[in-house]
């Protein structure tokens, strides 16, 4: 049983993932940094806690702001690149923050136990849930109230005014300036936005591991993040959730029997997905005719 | 209202825009004719601010707006509609107006307009969208609209941004002796409304019938300004579009 619960909680932070990297995408910037604004996250959550003797909600705040923040402040310089560019700074971004965590020490005397980040080792005894009770059930429910209330916001805010200038934005600069938009005042909100939840999603994994090192957080995760909104479509939050389902819940535990080869199916997954579907397993004209689908059915029942 | 001094820009060595000097006035609409190539989508683009200057100025009201970036330049009341039609054909019809939008008010009224609009911003779309005959296909995607519609659609969206000059490149490119009438009323009509029009457009009996004043682009300089009549009968303009008669 505590098996699915895991997987549970790793589909719910990898949609948090996802979800960050759906706002960047939505103006039409491929971002490889979002792994390490999620390792900011994950770093300062679990400092807060395990150093600070913070409680939860607080500590994942501060990390979602400062992954908020650092996404920010990256975006500025980032974002006057576009495509390719983008992808190789982002890049450089992300594989900057995990070399600075594979550097950083921080540790505290607690009675024998030296605490806190340790370089190459990691940062283990992130120890807020067992040493509070929580139970893996506990915990599984508490990431989904957080992923389904970001999944919330992402929906109201796609269907406000926002979601329409940043597919705006990411359909045709040129278009967007030309219509009054800020074009990088809107593409460094987006980032922002994908930095807090990333930073969201990095706290709640370092709390629900334990144990978090360098190599986690390093270029695969990144493309995951990425993959899964490219996978799952633009046209709205779902599509992301879905995709993350799909690849951790089916491609990642489902075919474990096949060992190093579902590498290789991944791969080949994702260029079969581009091919068949470029605009994502869910996108706009998805939508009309699961609406037809729905419409014929009520009508066949009444 | 508008005053271009010694405008130029060279791409590389090619001179697209040379020392050109030109006014719009308050409440006018001029057209800007030309052969291929003789810089008068790149004098829009450079209105806009899309890219900078090589030389000159270009002056909007009063204040030298020739460093601002191009959102900056609607918001001020410039906007424009495309040569090659650009819309967000991801978005639908009424989104592409509800984006260009220019939401009214500041403080409580600014948030507002980012999240949803008022039910007044609302309405006005659909007004827009009603005048511009494109109301039945509010929820169709922009990028599934006709040819004609497409170009109605950015003309709709320039509008939606309440410009009080509106910069048109070649707005009936494409289109049938009717939707060119239209369009031509559609012209008229912001005129009344205080709108001012610059006017790109091979079309010749719309550029004659439709504008107050002329100016000719030739090789990146103005050759010609003068009332449709005047641009008609120049020697210079016919040289322009049909060459030198240098055999004869």
């Amino acid at each position: 049983m505590d098996f699915y619960l895991g997987l549970v909680q790793i589909i719910g932070v990898h949609t948090l993932l996802g979800l960050s990297a759906y706002c960047v995408l939505l103006t039409g910037q491929v971002s490889l940094a979002q792994a390490g604004f999620f390792a900011v996250g994950a770093y300062v959550a679990g400092m807060l806690t395990v150093l600070g003797g913070w409680p939860l909600i607080p500590a994942l705040a501060v990390a979602s702001l400062a992954a908020g923040i650092v996404a920010c402040a990256v975006g500025f310089p980032a974002l006057r690149v576009k495509g390719l560019m983008l992808v190789v700074a982002t890049t450089a971004f992300g594989e900057a923050v995990r070399l600075f965590f594979f550097n950083f020490t921080y540790q505290l005397e607690r009675g024998e136990l030296r605490i806190g980040p340790h370089g190459g080792e990691g940062f283990r005894q992130i120890r807020y849930f067992p040493e509070n009770g929580w139970s893996t059930l506990d915990v599984m429910l508490f990431i989904w109230v957080v992923v389904i209330a970001v999944m919330a916001a992402l929906w109201w805010m796609d269907r406000s005014r926002i979601g329409a200038v940043l597919r705006a934005v990411g359909e045709d600069e040129l278009a967007a300036q030309s219509s009054g938009i800020n074009v990088t005042a809107v593409k460094v909100s987006a980032m922002t936005i994908g930095g807090l939840i990333a930073g969201l999603g990095g706290g709640l994994f370092a709390h629900y591991t334990t144990h978090i090192e360098h190599v986690q957080f390093g270029v695969v995760l990144a493309t995951f993040a990425v993959a899964y909104p490219i996978l799952g479509g633009l046209s709205n939050v779902f599509g992301t959730l879905i995709a993350v389902i799909f690849i951790q819940g089916f491609l990642i535990e489902g075919l474990r029997f096949m060992g190093d080869w579902r590498n290789l199916l991944f791969g080949g997954l994702i260029v079969l997905a581009m091919i068949v579907r470029p605009r994502g397993l869910i996108d706009a004209g998805t939508l009309v005719a699961l609406k037809r689908l729905l419409r014929r059915g009520e009508r066949a029942g009444a | 209202m508008l005053e271009l001094r010694r405008l130029t820009k060279y791409f590389g060595g090619v001179r697209a825009v040379d020392g050109v000097d030109l006014t719009v006035a308050e409440g006018e609409i001029l057209g800007l004719i030309g052969p291929n190539g003789s810089g008068k989508s790149t004098i829009i683009n450079l209105i806009c601010g899309l890219f900078p200057l090589t030389d000159g100025e270009v002056v909007f009201r009063g204040t030298d707006i020739s460093t601002l970036p191009p959102h900056e330049r609607v918001a001020l009341g410039i906007a424009r509609t495309f040569q090659n039609i650009r819309l967000f054909g991801q978005l639908t019809v009424w989104q592409n107006l509800w984006v260009a939008q220019k939401a009214r008010g500041q403080g409580r009224g600014f948030l507002r307009g980012w999240l949803g609009g008022s039910r007044h911003d609302r309405v006005a779309i659909d007004k827009t969208l009603d005048f511009f005959d494109l109301g039945h296909k509010r929820d169709e995607l922009a990028g599934n609209l006709a040819f004609g519609e497409q170009r109605r659609l950015e003309f709709a969206r320039a509008f939606a941004a309440k410009p009080s000059l509106l910069l048109l490149d070649e707005p009936a490119a494409g289109m049938n002796a009717e939707e060119i009438d239209q369009l031509d009323a559609r012209i008229r009509q912001l005129r009344r409304e205080g709108v001012t029009i610059v006017l790109i457009e091979h079309h010749v009996e719309l550029v004659m019938s439709v504008t107050d004043r002329i100016a000719v682009l030739n090789f990146g300089q103005k050759i010609a300004e003068g009332t449709p009549a005047e641009i008609q009968t120049n020697p210079l303009v016919r040289e322009a579009y049909l060459g030198t008669q240098t055999a004869a």
